[in-house]
């Protein structure tokens, strides 16, 4: 860059004064940026937890509790809310650039495409954890089904699933966003790719809280790793495919 | 008789006269004939157990088309060819077509021999998935306009629903594994005396034949639509 | 004045494009255009709809890769290399605004965008060379339209672009916030800066340009210094034009 000055303004900033951001920065910029969005009008969170409740006390009054024990009945319905109500917080993700067409100065940013996507993948799972944060001991409280011990390792399979809905969910919401049908499409679309993750989670969420022991959780442990290796990779690779260029 | 579009407007030539089509209907009635007739009955499904030799090849001629559409669609992505676009386009609706037919065969087949109309056993399963990315697949392309575009996103659902596959198969194993199914007299595997497997093999090929010829109806209609749209952009005069 | 490690030299034009060719499946919208502009020049382009304007500007801006040609910023070409798209400033008819930020969220974000090592500071300058400092805290959702296009422009030039693209950047704009825009984008290009205008108003454009040219079906069909032409003679050949292609 030019150091010369005009006037009493340098135009064109020194080399020292530009740093350009890497893969990671400029992801982490972009999350924090959509954070920031979200925080100020929290108008989805709000609805996403609202949803959530709402899922379970609905999923409450439908279940005839002398058939099915509350332990058998919670797994299947954590991961339904969790599916849904992240959903609703991907279908907003791509939305807010949109609106003044803010992707074009995100595109002409000298940033990696890839960054773009992390960035937006990033705080989407930030999304996704908040909701699970609140419906989880939601979940404890409506149902009476102890958490105790077994938390941690709760919140450890939903940050995992977390990570790859949001891995699929970001990627075609950036699609979804561009077609003419997106509040149909985007579920659409994810559903089927959320099945292995939902049901590995919902099988090894049933198996912690039956106290039965980790290694039997394992095998399903292990497609959800290997799911979110596979797609956060592949995703990331696909998302400038997306774009018009 | 080639495709005919004249300087009038277009005319489509009828796809049912196609000659390759013919043939390959014909070929699915001599199989259903076969295994009707000319194939033994097995020894403890008896005569439902037939329909096996319908389900599986259709079922395999989905997988096929499946793995036609990924691969082209990495040939798109690559090239940027829209004749890739238009074979995946085909191949996944006559793929649509088979899962279909799979899927709806399915329940004959099972309510006879497992006594329930669905069972989620392993293929049944899988192909029910095929079925959903397929509908996906057609119903992206359905919502965009714009060639290139559909053609780019199309393309990338493609390669990530064959990614998902392995997936949906690990799960539905392991799945099954640790939950056993109810009564299962003889799942998906007969042992085979060789006419069975003739027949096996008699009906694989005349629906491989189908799906091909199927699938080159398809494309040229494919073709057609897409000169004709060519057309009626010329005379708007484009922007 | 020292030389830092990627000086360039003054004398040679900010941006360069040779032959450019934007196609979309069979339809050239850029059909090889050739140009240079150099710094402290502005080149207003002018043009009916559908020549082309704008995808030439998103080629420039890195938002399009060429079909064919070559287009180099500050002597680096733009296929896809982050460090020429560094050099460029964009802005646009749309804000490309987040509503719920406030203009100074949305000047810093672009600032550590492109790397600016003290994002506040820079937006502050900004923000103050575009004379809505004031405003600054409110989300931009809340500002008039002419008040949102400074803030644009501010996050457009937030990094010192040496290259400022403008498409239609008085749309929507009244006589206030048109003069205030003219005022900040003559500030820029007396600066050193160089300015591509896209616009439909003859006189706005005439009145920035040190050079103007007409783009029709994709090319150039006339560029000349701003000096050397009379602006009643190029207004009427201009609608002529434009007419003609309607």
């Amino acid at each position: 860059m030019r150091d010369e000055t005009f006037g009493s303004v340098p135009m064109g900033l020194a080399a020292a004064d530009v740093e350009l951001p890497g893969l990671a920065r400029a992801a982490w910029l972009v999350a924090r940026k959509d954070l920031a969005i979200e925080f100020r009008t929290r108008t989805a969170f709000f609805s996403a937890i609202v949803f959530a409740l709402l899922g379970l006390t609905i999923f409450y009054f439908a279940w005839d509790a002398t058939a099915v024990a509350a332990i058998d009945l919670a797994p299947g319905v954590l991961w339904v809310i969790f599916t849904f109500s992240g959903l609703l917080g991907l279908q907003r993700s791509f939305g807010v650039e949109q609106a003044d067409r803010a992707m074009d100065a995100l595109l002409a940013a000298p940033v990696d495409r890839e960054a773009i996507y992390l960035g937006k993948a990033l705080a989407n799972v930030v999304f996704v954890a908040g909701v699970q944060a609140i419906s989880l001991p939601a979940l404890a409280l409506f149902y009476n089904v102890p958490l105790g011990g077994v938390w941690l390792p709760l919140a450890g399979i939903a940050l995992l699933a977390a990570v790859g809905i949001v891995a699929v969910g970001t990627l075609f919401s950036a699609m979804a966003v561009n077609t003419r049908l997106a509040e149909l499409l985007l579920p659409m679309l994810s559903l089927p790719f959320f099945v292995p993750i939902v049901t590995a989670a919902a099988q090894t969420t049933a198996r912690l809280l039956a106290g039965r022991p980790a290694a039997e959780a394992w095998p399903w442990l292990r497609i959800l790793l290997g799911f979110d290796l596979v797609f956060v990779v592949a995703c990331a690779i696909a998302f400038p495919y997306t774009l018009d260029e | 008789m080639t495709s005919v579009l004249t300087a009038e407007g277009a005319q489509v030539r009828p796809a049912l006269m196609s000659r390759w089509l013919v043939v390959a209907a014909l070929g699915v009635a001599a199989a259903y004939a076969r295994v009707i007739w000319f194939t033994p009955p097995e020894a403890t499904q008896g005569l439902a157990q037939k329909i096996y030799y319908l389900h599986l090849p259709a079922a395999l001629n989905a997988y096929i088309a499946f793995g036609v559409v990924a691969v082209t669609s990495v040939v798109y992505l690559w090239l940027r060819d829209p004749r890739a676009d238009r074979v995946a386009e085909s191949s996944a609706e006559v793929g649509l077509l088979f899962t279909t037919v799979v899927l709806a065969t399915g329940p004959i087949w099972a309510k006879p021999i497992w006594g329930a109309w669905w069972t989620w056993d392993a293929r049944l399963t899988l192909t029910l998935f095929l079925w959903f990315i397929y509908a996906g697949y057609l119903v992206l392309r359905g919502a965009i306009i714009e060639p290139e575009m559909r053609a780019r996103y199309s393309a990338v659902l493609g390669i990530l629903g064959a990614l998902l596959i392995p997936f949906i198969h690990m799960s539905v194993y392991l799945f099954r594994t640790l939950h056993p199914m109810p009564i299962v007299l003889k799942p998906d595997r007969p042992s085979l005396p060789s006419e069975m497997l003739q027949t096996l093999l008699f009906s694989f090929a005349a629906f491989f034949l189908l799906y091909l010829a199927l699938l080159r109806e398809r494309y040229r209609l494919g073709e057609e639509r897409a000169l004709l749209a060519e057309r009626e952009g010329h005379a708007h005069g484009g922007d | 004045m020292s030389a830092p490690a990627e000086s360039i030299v003054v004398n040679s034009p900010v941006v360069e494009a040779v032959g450019l060719v934007r196609a979309f499946g069979g339809r050239r919208a850029v059909d090889g255009v050739t140009f240079t502009i150099g710094a402290g020049e502005c080149l207003a382009l002018f043009g009916p709809n559908g020549a082309g304007k704008t995808t030439l500007l998103r080629l420039l801006a890195g938002l399009l890769t060429p079909t064919a040609g070559s287009c180099r910023v500050g002597g680096v070409t733009l296929r896809s290399a982050r460090a020429a798209r560094a050099r460029v400033g964009l802005v646009s008819h749309a804000s490309m605004l987040y509503g719920a930020l406030s203009a100074r969220e949305n000047v810093e974000f672009s600032a550590r965008m492109y790397g600016v090592r003290d994002a506040s500071g820079a937006a502050r300058r900004a923000l103050g060379l575009m004379r809505v400092a004031d405003r600054a805290d409110a989300p931009v959702r809340a500002l008039s339209r002419g008040l949102q296009q400074r803030v644009s422009i501010a996050r457009a030039i937030v990094h010192e672009p040496l290259l400022l693209l403008c498409d239609e950047p008085y749309t929507g704009l009244d006589e206030a916030g048109s003069a205030a825009l003219t005022t900040a984008l003559a500030e820029r290009r007396d600066r050193g800066a160089a300015l591509m205008l896209v616009t439909h108003n003859l006189g706005e454009g005439l009145a920035l340009a040190t050079h103007a040219a007409i783009m029709r079906r994709g090319r150039f069909v006339r560029h000349e210094s701003r000096a050397a032409l009379d602006p009643a003679a190029y207004a009427s050949a201009y609608r002529e034009l434009v007419t003609a292609d309607a």
